[in-house]
Protein backbone atom coordinates (compact mmCIF):
# COMPACT_ATOMS: atom_id res chain seq x y z
CA UNK A 1 0.00 0.00 0.00
CA UNK A 2 0.96 3.63 -0.31
CA UNK A 3 2.37 5.18 2.83
CA UNK A 4 3.97 8.44 3.86
CA UNK A 5 7.77 8.47 3.88
CA UNK A 6 10.07 11.28 4.85
CA UNK A 7 13.57 12.26 3.84
CA UNK A 8 15.19 14.37 6.53
CA UNK A 9 17.92 15.56 4.16
CA UNK A 10 15.32 17.43 2.14
CA UNK A 11 13.26 18.70 5.07
CA UNK A 12 13.50 22.48 5.44
CA UNK A 13 11.91 22.51 8.89
CA UNK A 14 9.27 24.94 7.63
CA UNK A 15 6.38 23.27 9.51
CA UNK A 16 4.03 23.77 6.53
CA UNK A 17 3.03 20.12 6.82
CA UNK A 18 1.67 20.77 10.30
CA UNK A 19 -0.50 23.66 9.07
CA UNK A 20 -1.70 21.77 6.02
CA UNK A 21 -2.56 18.79 8.22
CA UNK A 22 -4.47 20.89 10.74
CA UNK A 23 -6.37 22.62 7.94
CA UNK A 24 -7.21 19.41 6.06
CA UNK A 25 -8.67 17.95 9.25
CA UNK A 26 -10.46 21.11 10.36
CA UNK A 27 -13.54 20.50 8.25
CA UNK A 28 -13.43 24.14 7.18
CA UNK A 29 -13.08 25.50 3.67
CA UNK A 30 -10.96 28.55 4.41
CA UNK A 31 -7.44 28.14 5.77
CA UNK A 32 -7.30 31.54 7.42
CA UNK A 33 -10.45 31.10 9.47
CA UNK A 34 -9.46 27.50 10.24
CA UNK A 35 -6.03 28.31 11.64
CA UNK A 36 -5.40 32.00 12.22
CA UNK A 37 -4.84 32.88 15.85
CA UNK A 38 -5.58 29.33 16.99
CA UNK A 39 -3.40 26.70 18.62
CA UNK A 40 -3.18 23.96 16.03
CA UNK A 41 -3.35 20.24 16.70
CA UNK A 42 -1.78 18.60 13.65
CA UNK A 43 -1.26 14.85 13.27
CA UNK A 44 2.24 15.31 11.89
CA UNK A 45 5.04 16.97 13.87
CA UNK A 46 8.39 18.32 12.83
CA UNK A 47 11.12 17.13 15.16
CA UNK A 48 14.74 18.10 15.30
CA UNK A 49 17.20 20.84 16.00
CA UNK A 50 18.79 23.60 13.93
CA UNK A 51 20.70 21.07 11.82
CA UNK A 52 18.32 18.20 11.17
CA UNK A 53 14.55 18.22 10.92
CA UNK A 54 12.11 15.43 10.24
CA UNK A 55 8.32 15.28 9.96
CA UNK A 56 6.88 12.40 11.99
CA UNK A 57 3.42 10.97 11.50
CA UNK A 58 1.81 7.52 11.82
CA UNK A 59 3.81 4.82 10.03
CA UNK A 60 0.72 2.66 9.49
CA UNK A 61 2.73 -0.30 10.80
CA UNK A 62 2.13 -3.75 9.36
CA UNK A 63 1.70 -4.98 12.97
CA UNK A 64 0.47 -1.90 14.85
CA UNK A 65 1.13 -2.11 18.57
CA UNK A 66 -1.19 0.86 19.23
CA UNK A 67 -4.13 -1.13 17.91
CA UNK A 68 -3.25 -4.08 20.13
CA UNK A 69 -2.75 -1.89 23.18
CA UNK A 70 -5.77 0.41 22.96
CA UNK A 71 -7.78 -0.19 26.12
CA UNK A 72 -10.96 1.08 24.48
CA UNK A 73 -10.76 -0.93 21.28
CA UNK A 74 -10.82 2.44 19.52
CA UNK A 75 -7.94 1.77 17.12
CA UNK A 76 -8.47 -0.48 14.13
CA UNK A 77 -6.75 -1.29 10.88
CA UNK A 78 -8.60 -1.51 7.62
CA UNK A 79 -7.05 -1.91 4.18
CA UNK A 80 -3.68 -1.10 5.71
CA UNK A 81 -4.80 2.19 7.26
CA UNK A 82 -4.61 2.47 11.05
CA UNK A 83 -7.59 4.50 12.25
CA UNK A 84 -8.96 5.74 15.53
CA UNK A 85 -12.58 6.08 16.53
CA UNK A 86 -12.40 9.26 18.59
CA UNK A 87 -15.84 8.70 20.08
CA UNK A 88 -14.54 5.55 21.79
CA UNK A 89 -11.20 7.02 22.94
CA UNK A 90 -11.10 8.02 26.62
CA UNK A 91 -7.69 9.71 26.44
CA UNK A 92 -5.75 7.18 28.53
CA UNK A 93 -2.67 7.67 26.31
CA UNK A 94 -1.71 3.99 26.24
CA UNK A 95 -1.10 4.39 22.49
CA UNK A 96 1.37 7.19 23.27
CA UNK A 97 3.09 4.84 25.71
CA UNK A 98 3.59 2.17 23.05
CA UNK A 99 4.11 3.91 19.69
CA UNK A 100 7.82 3.35 18.97
CA UNK A 101 7.90 6.34 16.61
CA UNK A 102 6.42 8.90 18.96
CA UNK A 103 3.89 9.56 16.22
CA UNK A 104 0.79 9.97 18.36
CA UNK A 105 -0.17 13.23 20.03
CA UNK A 106 -3.51 14.02 21.67
CA UNK A 107 -5.97 16.36 20.02
CA UNK A 108 -7.65 19.46 21.35
CA UNK A 109 -10.07 17.71 23.72
CA UNK A 110 -7.57 15.25 25.18
CA UNK A 111 -8.71 12.31 23.10
CA UNK A 112 -6.35 10.90 20.54
CA UNK A 113 -6.26 11.70 16.88
CA UNK A 114 -3.91 10.32 14.27
CA UNK A 115 -2.88 10.49 10.66
CA UNK A 116 -5.39 8.59 8.52
CA UNK A 117 -3.71 9.66 5.28
CA UNK A 118 -6.41 12.31 4.56
CA UNK A 119 -8.37 9.59 2.76
CA UNK A 120 -11.65 10.62 4.33
CA UNK A 121 -11.30 14.37 4.66
CA UNK A 122 -11.77 17.07 2.04
CA UNK A 123 -8.15 16.78 0.88
CA UNK A 124 -8.51 13.16 -0.25
CA UNK A 125 -4.75 12.62 -0.31
CA UNK A 126 -2.15 13.42 2.36
CA UNK A 127 -2.16 17.22 2.72
CA UNK A 128 1.31 17.20 4.27
CA UNK A 129 2.67 15.61 1.10
CA UNK A 130 0.76 17.84 -1.28
CA UNK A 131 1.98 20.97 0.45
CA UNK A 132 5.60 20.01 1.09
CA UNK A 133 7.70 22.55 -0.86
CA UNK A 134 10.76 20.34 -1.14
CA UNK A 135 9.31 16.86 -1.60
CA UNK A 136 10.72 15.82 1.77
CA UNK A 137 7.44 14.02 2.46
CA UNK A 138 6.19 11.61 -0.18
CA UNK A 139 3.23 9.25 -0.49
CA UNK A 140 4.15 6.12 -2.41
CA UNK A 141 4.56 2.35 -2.53
CA UNK A 142 7.80 1.11 -1.04
CA UNK A 143 9.07 -2.21 0.22
CA UNK A 144 8.21 -5.66 -0.99
CA UNK A 145 5.18 -7.83 -0.49
CA UNK A 146 3.12 -7.35 2.67
CA UNK B 1 -11.95 -28.30 9.76
CA UNK B 2 -10.78 -27.47 13.25
CA UNK B 3 -13.07 -26.46 16.05
CA UNK B 4 -11.94 -23.96 18.63
CA UNK B 5 -13.30 -23.08 22.04
CA UNK B 6 -12.33 -19.89 23.85
CA UNK B 7 -13.29 -19.74 27.53
CA UNK B 8 -13.79 -16.10 28.46
CA UNK B 9 -15.02 -13.05 26.60
CA UNK B 10 -12.63 -10.24 27.40
CA UNK B 11 -9.71 -8.72 25.52
CA UNK B 12 -7.61 -11.88 25.36
CA UNK B 13 -10.59 -13.77 23.99
CA UNK B 14 -11.33 -11.20 21.26
CA UNK B 15 -7.65 -11.16 20.39
CA UNK B 16 -7.63 -14.95 20.22
CA UNK B 17 -10.52 -14.84 17.75
CA UNK B 18 -8.56 -12.35 15.63
CA UNK B 19 -5.42 -14.46 15.92
CA UNK B 20 -7.23 -17.62 14.80
CA UNK B 21 -8.86 -15.79 11.89
CA UNK B 22 -5.52 -14.39 10.72
CA UNK B 23 -4.62 -18.01 9.90
CA UNK B 24 -7.85 -20.01 9.59
CA UNK B 25 -11.01 -18.48 8.07
CA UNK B 26 -12.97 -21.73 8.19
CA UNK B 27 -12.79 -23.44 11.58
CA UNK B 28 -15.66 -23.04 14.01
CA UNK B 29 -15.11 -20.88 17.08
CA UNK B 30 -17.21 -21.01 20.22
CA UNK B 31 -16.74 -18.22 22.76
CA UNK B 32 -17.94 -19.00 26.28
CA UNK B 33 -18.86 -15.83 28.15
CA UNK B 34 -19.46 -15.89 31.89
CA UNK B 35 -20.69 -12.31 31.82
CA UNK B 36 -23.95 -11.53 30.02
CA UNK B 37 -22.40 -8.84 27.85
CA UNK B 38 -20.97 -8.30 24.41
CA UNK B 39 -17.17 -8.03 24.70
CA UNK B 40 -16.43 -4.72 26.43
CA UNK B 41 -13.35 -2.77 27.44
CA UNK B 42 -12.93 -3.71 31.07
CA UNK B 43 -10.61 -0.81 32.02
CA UNK B 44 -13.30 1.61 30.87
CA UNK B 45 -15.67 0.90 33.76
CA UNK B 46 -14.28 3.85 35.72
CA UNK B 47 -14.66 6.11 32.67
CA UNK B 48 -18.26 4.93 32.42
CA UNK B 49 -19.00 6.16 35.94
CA UNK B 50 -17.14 9.38 35.19
CA UNK B 51 -19.40 9.92 32.19
CA UNK B 52 -16.59 9.76 29.61
CA UNK B 53 -18.08 6.77 27.83
CA UNK B 54 -21.27 4.72 27.79
CA UNK B 55 -22.11 1.04 27.49
CA UNK B 56 -22.49 1.36 23.73
CA UNK B 57 -19.14 3.04 23.08
CA UNK B 58 -17.28 0.83 25.54
CA UNK B 59 -17.92 -2.25 23.42
CA UNK B 60 -14.41 -3.49 22.68
CA UNK B 61 -15.44 -4.66 19.23
CA UNK B 62 -18.47 -3.76 17.11
CA UNK B 63 -21.88 -5.43 17.33
CA UNK B 64 -21.14 -7.71 14.37
CA UNK B 65 -17.83 -8.95 15.80
CA UNK B 66 -18.93 -12.51 16.51
CA UNK B 67 -20.92 -12.85 13.30
CA UNK B 68 -18.15 -11.33 11.19
CA UNK B 69 -15.70 -13.83 12.64
CA UNK B 70 -17.99 -16.85 12.46
CA UNK B 71 -18.17 -17.28 16.24
CA UNK B 72 -20.88 -18.85 18.34
CA UNK B 73 -21.24 -16.90 21.56
CA UNK B 74 -22.50 -18.94 24.50
CA UNK B 75 -23.46 -17.21 27.75
CA UNK B 76 -22.46 -19.78 30.34
CA UNK B 77 -19.70 -20.65 32.75
CA UNK B 78 -17.18 -23.36 32.04
CA UNK B 79 -16.97 -25.67 35.03
CA UNK B 80 -14.55 -28.34 33.84
CA UNK B 81 -11.90 -28.95 31.25
CA UNK B 82 -11.13 -32.47 30.08
CA UNK B 83 -7.95 -32.42 27.99
CA UNK B 84 -8.08 -36.21 27.49
CA UNK B 85 -11.49 -36.16 25.85
CA UNK B 86 -10.96 -32.61 24.55
CA UNK B 87 -14.17 -31.30 26.02
CA UNK B 88 -15.25 -28.29 28.03
CA UNK B 89 -18.19 -28.78 30.40
CA UNK B 90 -20.48 -25.81 30.97
CA UNK B 91 -22.63 -25.03 33.99
CA UNK B 92 -25.64 -25.70 31.78
CA UNK B 93 -24.51 -29.32 31.55
CA UNK B 94 -23.60 -28.92 27.90
CA UNK B 95 -20.28 -30.32 26.71
CA UNK B 96 -18.29 -28.53 24.02
CA UNK B 97 -15.83 -30.64 22.03
CA UNK B 98 -12.71 -28.88 20.76
CA UNK B 99 -9.53 -29.45 18.82
CA UNK B 100 -7.82 -26.48 20.46
CA UNK B 101 -8.98 -24.51 23.49
CA UNK B 102 -7.86 -21.18 24.91
CA UNK B 103 -8.45 -20.41 28.56
CA UNK B 104 -8.94 -16.65 28.83
CA UNK B 105 -10.79 -16.53 32.12
CA UNK B 106 -9.14 -13.40 33.51
CA UNK B 107 -9.00 -12.80 37.21
CA UNK B 108 -11.34 -12.40 40.13
CA UNK B 109 -11.15 -9.98 43.02
CA UNK B 110 -9.35 -11.18 46.08
CA UNK B 111 -11.68 -10.67 49.03
CA UNK B 112 -9.72 -10.69 52.26
CA UNK B 113 -11.28 -12.57 55.16
CA UNK B 114 -12.09 -9.49 57.24
CA UNK B 115 -14.24 -10.09 60.29
CA UNK B 116 -17.74 -8.72 59.99
CA UNK B 117 -17.63 -8.20 56.22
CA UNK B 118 -20.96 -10.01 56.02
CA UNK B 119 -22.55 -7.30 58.18
CA UNK B 120 -21.82 -4.64 55.52
CA UNK B 121 -24.90 -3.94 53.47
CA UNK B 122 -23.57 -2.07 50.49
CA UNK B 123 -20.24 -3.54 49.40
CA UNK B 124 -18.89 -3.80 45.89
CA UNK B 125 -15.98 -5.07 43.87
CA UNK B 126 -14.74 -3.06 40.89
CA UNK B 127 -13.84 -5.56 38.19
CA UNK B 128 -16.81 -5.89 35.88
CA UNK B 129 -19.39 -3.79 34.08
CA UNK B 130 -22.04 -5.18 36.42
CA UNK B 131 -19.94 -4.14 39.43
CA UNK B 132 -19.74 -0.61 38.06
CA UNK B 133 -23.44 -0.38 37.28
CA UNK B 134 -24.37 -1.70 40.72
CA UNK B 135 -22.00 0.74 42.41
CA UNK B 136 -23.45 3.66 40.46
CA UNK B 137 -26.91 2.60 41.53
CA UNK B 138 -25.90 2.59 45.20
CA UNK B 139 -24.28 6.03 45.25
CA UNK B 140 -25.86 9.34 46.15
CA UNK B 141 -24.28 12.77 46.42
CA UNK B 142 -24.20 12.23 50.17
CA UNK B 143 -22.55 8.79 50.15
CA UNK B 144 -19.48 8.38 52.27
CA UNK B 145 -17.40 5.85 50.37
CA UNK B 146 -14.60 3.74 51.79
CA UNK B 147 -12.34 2.10 49.23
CA UNK B 148 -10.04 -0.62 50.52
CA UNK B 149 -7.03 -0.68 48.20
CA UNK B 150 -5.01 2.23 46.76
CA UNK B 151 -3.84 0.36 43.67
CA UNK B 152 -4.82 0.92 40.05
CA UNK B 153 -8.33 -0.47 40.51
CA UNK B 154 -9.13 1.34 43.74
CA UNK B 155 -7.86 4.69 42.54
CA UNK B 156 -9.51 4.54 39.11
CA UNK B 157 -12.71 3.68 40.94
CA UNK B 158 -12.22 6.71 43.20
CA UNK B 159 -11.70 8.99 40.22
CA UNK B 160 -14.72 7.54 38.46
CA UNK B 161 -17.12 8.08 41.35
CA UNK B 162 -15.81 11.32 42.82
CA UNK B 163 -18.61 13.43 41.40
CA UNK B 164 -21.24 10.82 42.24
CA UNK B 165 -20.35 10.56 45.93
CA UNK B 166 -20.15 12.81 48.96
CA UNK B 167 -16.73 11.83 50.26
CA UNK B 168 -14.17 9.20 49.37
CA UNK B 169 -11.62 7.67 51.71
CA UNK B 170 -9.06 5.24 50.38
CA UNK B 171 -7.11 2.99 52.72
CA UNK B 172 -4.30 0.58 51.98
CA UNK B 173 -1.99 -1.50 54.09
CA UNK B 174 0.87 -0.30 51.86
CA UNK B 175 2.44 2.97 52.94
CA UNK B 176 1.82 4.59 49.55
CA UNK B 177 -0.55 4.74 46.60
CA UNK B 178 0.06 2.61 43.48
CA UNK B 179 2.72 0.66 45.32
CA UNK B 180 3.00 -1.91 42.53
CA UNK B 181 4.16 0.67 39.96
CA UNK B 182 5.51 3.72 41.82
CA UNK B 183 8.41 4.29 44.17
CA UNK B 184 7.69 6.23 47.40
CA UNK B 185 8.57 9.68 46.11
CA UNK B 186 6.60 9.36 42.88
CA UNK B 187 3.69 7.90 44.83
CA UNK B 188 3.81 10.96 47.07
CA UNK B 189 3.45 13.30 44.08
CA UNK B 190 0.45 11.38 42.78
CA UNK B 191 -1.13 11.19 46.24
CA UNK B 192 -0.85 14.95 46.66
CA UNK B 193 -2.61 15.45 43.35
CA UNK B 194 -5.35 13.03 44.32
CA UNK B 195 -5.83 14.79 47.66
CA UNK B 196 -6.04 18.14 45.88
CA UNK B 197 -8.89 16.57 43.93
CA UNK B 198 -10.83 15.63 47.00
CA UNK B 199 -9.72 12.12 47.96
CA UNK B 200 -8.78 11.25 51.54
CA UNK B 201 -6.16 8.63 52.32
CA UNK B 202 -5.40 6.34 55.21
CA UNK B 203 -2.17 4.62 54.22
CA UNK B 204 -0.31 1.99 56.17
CA UNK B 205 -3.71 1.26 57.60
CA UNK B 206 -6.59 -0.99 56.68
CA UNK B 207 -9.90 -2.28 57.92
CA UNK B 208 -9.55 -5.21 60.30
CA UNK B 209 -13.19 -5.48 61.32
CA UNK B 210 -16.53 -4.24 60.10
CA UNK B 211 -19.62 -3.54 62.16
CA UNK B 212 -22.32 -2.72 59.62
CA UNK B 213 -21.41 0.81 58.51
CA UNK B 214 -18.27 1.19 60.57
CA UNK B 215 -14.78 0.03 59.70
CA UNK B 216 -12.44 -0.55 62.59
CA UNK B 217 -8.97 0.14 61.36
CA UNK B 218 -5.66 -1.46 62.24
CA UNK B 219 -4.57 1.88 63.72
CA UNK B 220 -7.55 1.83 66.07
CA UNK B 221 -9.41 4.53 64.13
CA UNK B 222 -13.07 4.17 63.24
CA UNK B 223 -14.35 5.05 59.77
CA UNK B 224 -18.05 5.45 59.14
CA UNK B 225 -19.16 4.81 55.60
CA UNK B 226 -22.26 4.22 53.50
CA UNK B 227 -20.69 2.33 50.62
CA UNK B 228 -17.71 -0.01 50.70
CA UNK B 229 -15.55 -0.86 47.67
CA UNK B 230 -13.11 -3.75 47.95
CA UNK B 231 -10.15 -3.34 45.62
CA UNK B 232 -7.49 -5.19 47.54
CA UNK B 233 -6.14 -7.20 44.65
CA UNK B 234 -6.95 -9.89 42.15
CA UNK B 235 -6.23 -13.56 41.70
CA UNK B 236 -5.79 -15.25 38.34
CA UNK B 237 -8.70 -17.51 37.47
CA UNK B 238 -6.72 -20.73 37.04
CA UNK B 239 -9.12 -23.34 38.40
CA UNK B 240 -10.07 -25.07 35.13
CA UNK B 241 -6.47 -25.81 34.20
CA UNK B 242 -5.40 -26.64 37.74
CA UNK B 243 -8.26 -29.11 38.21
CA UNK B 244 -7.38 -30.72 34.88
CA UNK B 245 -3.83 -31.35 36.13
CA UNK B 246 -2.13 -28.47 34.32
CA UNK B 247 0.78 -26.53 35.73
CA UNK B 248 -0.30 -23.44 37.62
CA UNK B 249 1.68 -20.88 39.59
CA UNK B 250 0.23 -17.46 40.26
CA UNK B 251 -1.30 -17.89 36.84
CA UNK B 252 -1.57 -20.66 34.28
CA UNK B 253 2.00 -21.46 33.25
CA UNK B 254 2.59 -20.92 29.53
CA UNK B 255 5.43 -21.07 27.06
CA UNK B 256 6.26 -18.27 24.64
CA UNK B 257 3.53 -19.51 22.29
CA UNK B 258 0.91 -19.40 25.07
CA UNK B 259 0.66 -23.18 25.35
CA UNK B 260 -0.16 -24.45 28.81
CA UNK B 261 1.35 -27.70 30.08
CA UNK B 262 -1.78 -29.55 28.84
CA UNK B 263 -1.98 -30.67 25.20
CA UNK B 264 -4.04 -28.38 22.94
CA UNK B 265 -4.80 -26.09 25.88
CA UNK B 266 -3.63 -22.49 25.55
CA UNK B 267 -3.99 -19.68 28.05
CA UNK B 268 -3.92 -15.90 27.63
CA UNK B 269 -4.58 -12.70 29.50
CA UNK B 270 -4.85 -12.04 33.23
CA UNK B 271 -5.25 -15.77 34.03
CA UNK B 272 -1.89 -16.64 32.49
CA UNK B 273 1.74 -16.34 33.44
CA UNK B 274 3.86 -15.23 30.52
CA UNK B 275 7.43 -14.20 29.90
CA UNK B 276 8.39 -10.72 31.14
CA UNK B 277 11.40 -9.73 29.07
CA UNK B 278 12.25 -6.85 31.41
CA UNK B 279 13.01 -9.25 34.26
CA UNK B 280 13.65 -12.42 32.27
CA UNK B 281 11.15 -14.40 34.29
CA UNK B 282 7.58 -15.62 34.01
CA UNK B 283 4.84 -13.68 35.75
CA UNK B 284 1.26 -12.57 35.41
CA UNK B 285 1.34 -9.33 33.42
CA UNK B 286 -2.21 -8.25 34.05
CA UNK B 287 -2.42 -5.35 31.63
CA UNK B 288 -4.65 -4.96 28.62
CA UNK B 289 -1.98 -4.71 25.89
CA UNK B 290 -0.48 -7.92 27.15
CA UNK B 291 -3.88 -9.64 27.18
CA UNK B 292 -4.30 -8.72 23.54
CA UNK B 293 -0.82 -9.83 22.50
CA UNK B 294 -1.10 -13.10 24.39
CA UNK B 295 -4.56 -13.80 23.04
CA UNK B 296 -3.54 -13.07 19.48
CA UNK B 297 -0.40 -15.20 19.85
CA UNK B 298 -2.45 -18.08 21.26
CA UNK B 299 -4.93 -17.81 18.40
CA UNK B 300 -2.28 -17.92 15.69
CA UNK B 301 -0.67 -21.00 17.23
CA UNK B 302 -4.02 -22.73 17.85
CA UNK B 303 -4.77 -22.38 14.15
CA UNK B 304 -1.48 -23.94 13.12
CA UNK B 305 0.54 -20.77 12.61
CA UNK B 306 3.73 -20.03 14.45
CA UNK B 307 4.07 -16.93 16.56
CA UNK B 308 6.02 -16.29 19.74
CA UNK B 309 5.64 -13.46 22.23
CA UNK B 310 9.12 -12.59 23.41
CA UNK B 311 9.17 -8.91 24.28
CA UNK B 312 6.29 -8.39 26.68
CA UNK B 313 7.02 -5.99 29.54
CA UNK B 314 4.93 -4.45 32.30
CA UNK B 315 3.73 -1.00 31.30
CA UNK B 316 0.96 1.32 32.38
CA UNK B 317 -0.46 4.59 31.19
CA UNK B 318 -2.82 5.89 33.79
CA UNK B 319 -4.31 9.31 34.39
CA UNK B 320 -6.05 10.79 37.42
CA UNK B 321 -7.90 14.09 37.26
CA UNK B 322 -5.73 15.28 34.36
CA UNK B 323 -2.36 14.10 35.68
CA UNK B 324 -0.88 11.40 33.46
CA UNK B 325 1.50 8.79 34.78
CA UNK B 326 3.36 6.29 32.65
CA UNK B 327 5.56 3.46 33.84
CA UNK B 328 7.32 0.60 32.09
CA UNK B 329 9.86 -2.13 32.65
CA UNK B 330 11.79 -2.81 35.83
CA UNK B 331 13.22 -0.34 38.33
CA UNK B 332 16.67 -1.83 38.88
CA UNK B 333 20.11 -0.50 38.01
CA UNK B 334 21.01 3.14 38.19
CA UNK B 335 18.39 5.89 38.45
CA UNK B 336 18.60 9.14 36.53
CA UNK B 337 16.09 11.85 37.18
CA UNK B 338 14.91 14.84 35.18
CA UNK B 339 12.59 17.40 36.76
CA UNK B 340 10.81 20.33 35.21
CA UNK B 341 7.89 22.63 35.90
CA UNK B 342 5.48 20.20 34.35
CA UNK B 343 6.71 16.94 35.74
CA UNK B 344 9.23 14.35 36.73
CA UNK B 345 10.85 11.56 34.74
CA UNK B 346 12.94 8.76 36.15
CA UNK B 347 15.01 6.40 34.04
CA UNK B 348 16.47 3.14 35.27
CA UNK B 349 19.52 1.92 33.37
CA UNK B 350 21.97 -0.93 33.58
CA UNK B 351 24.25 -2.96 31.32
CA UNK B 352 23.94 -0.39 28.53
CA UNK B 353 20.16 -0.75 28.44
CA UNK B 354 17.12 1.25 29.51
CA UNK B 355 15.47 -1.07 32.03
CA UNK B 356 12.47 0.98 33.08
CA UNK B 357 10.99 4.43 33.59
CA UNK B 358 8.47 6.43 35.57
CA UNK B 359 7.03 9.55 33.94
CA UNK B 360 4.73 11.90 35.83
CA UNK B 361 3.16 14.82 34.01
CA UNK B 362 5.56 14.70 31.08
CA UNK B 363 4.52 11.79 28.97
CA UNK B 364 4.80 12.97 25.37
CA UNK B 365 6.15 10.40 22.89
CA UNK B 366 6.89 7.99 25.73
CA UNK B 367 6.63 5.10 23.27
CA UNK B 368 10.13 5.93 22.10
CA UNK B 369 11.35 5.07 25.61
CA UNK B 370 9.16 1.98 25.82
CA UNK B 371 10.56 0.68 22.58
CA UNK B 372 14.13 1.07 23.88
CA UNK B 373 13.17 -1.30 26.70
CA UNK B 374 11.28 -3.74 24.51
CA UNK B 375 13.97 -3.85 21.83
CA UNK B 376 16.82 -3.88 24.38
CA UNK B 377 18.50 -1.11 22.38
CA UNK B 378 22.11 -0.53 23.53
CA UNK B 379 22.24 2.96 25.05
CA UNK B 380 25.69 3.42 23.54
CA UNK B 381 24.01 3.33 20.11
CA UNK B 382 21.77 6.34 20.86
CA UNK B 383 22.19 9.86 22.21
CA UNK B 384 21.37 9.09 25.84
CA UNK B 385 21.86 12.68 27.05
CA UNK B 386 19.28 13.87 24.52
CA UNK B 387 17.00 10.99 25.45
CA UNK B 388 16.89 12.18 29.04
CA UNK B 389 15.90 15.67 27.95
CA UNK B 390 13.05 14.59 25.70
CA UNK B 391 11.63 11.64 23.87
CA UNK B 392 12.55 12.21 20.24
CA UNK B 393 13.69 10.36 17.17
CA UNK B 394 16.79 12.57 17.18
CA UNK B 395 18.30 10.14 19.71
CA UNK B 396 18.91 7.74 16.82
CA UNK B 397 21.57 7.89 14.13
CA UNK B 398 20.57 9.24 10.71
CA UNK B 399 20.81 5.69 9.32
CA UNK B 400 18.37 4.29 11.87
CA UNK B 401 15.99 7.18 11.27
CA UNK B 402 16.19 6.44 7.53
CA UNK B 403 15.14 2.86 8.18
CA UNK B 404 12.32 3.89 10.48
CA UNK B 405 10.85 6.65 8.35
CA UNK B 406 11.88 5.63 4.85
CA UNK B 407 10.73 2.02 4.85
CA UNK B 408 7.77 -0.21 5.61
CA UNK B 409 7.67 -0.94 9.34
Amino acid sequence: MKRIYVNEEWCLGCHLCEYNCAFANSGMSDMVSALKGKKIFPRIHVEGDDRITLAVSCRHCTDPICQKSCIAGAISKKDGVVKIDRTKCVGCLTCVLVCPYGALVPGENGTMQKCELCLENSCGEPACVRGCPNRAIVYEERGGAE
Amino acid sequence: MKSYVIIGNGTASAACVEGIRSVDREGGITVVSGENHHVYSRPLISYLLEGKTDTERMKYRGDSFYADNGCDLVYARAVALNPGKKRVTLDTGEELPYDEVCVATGSRPFVPPIEGLDTVDRKFGFMTLDDALALREALTKESRVLIVGAGLIGLKCAEGIRDLAGSITVCDLADRVLSSILDPECAGIVQKHLEANGLHFMLGDTAVRFECNVALMKSGKRVEFDVLVLAVGVRAETGLVKDAGGEVGRGIVTDGRMRSSLPSVFAAGDCAEGFDSSTGSNRVLAILPNAYMQGFTAGVNMAGGDRALTNAIPMNSIGFFGLHVMTAGAYGGEMTEERSESGLRRFFTGEDRLLGFILIGETGRAGIYTSLIREKTPLSSIDFELMKKSASNMIYSAQIRRNKFGGVV
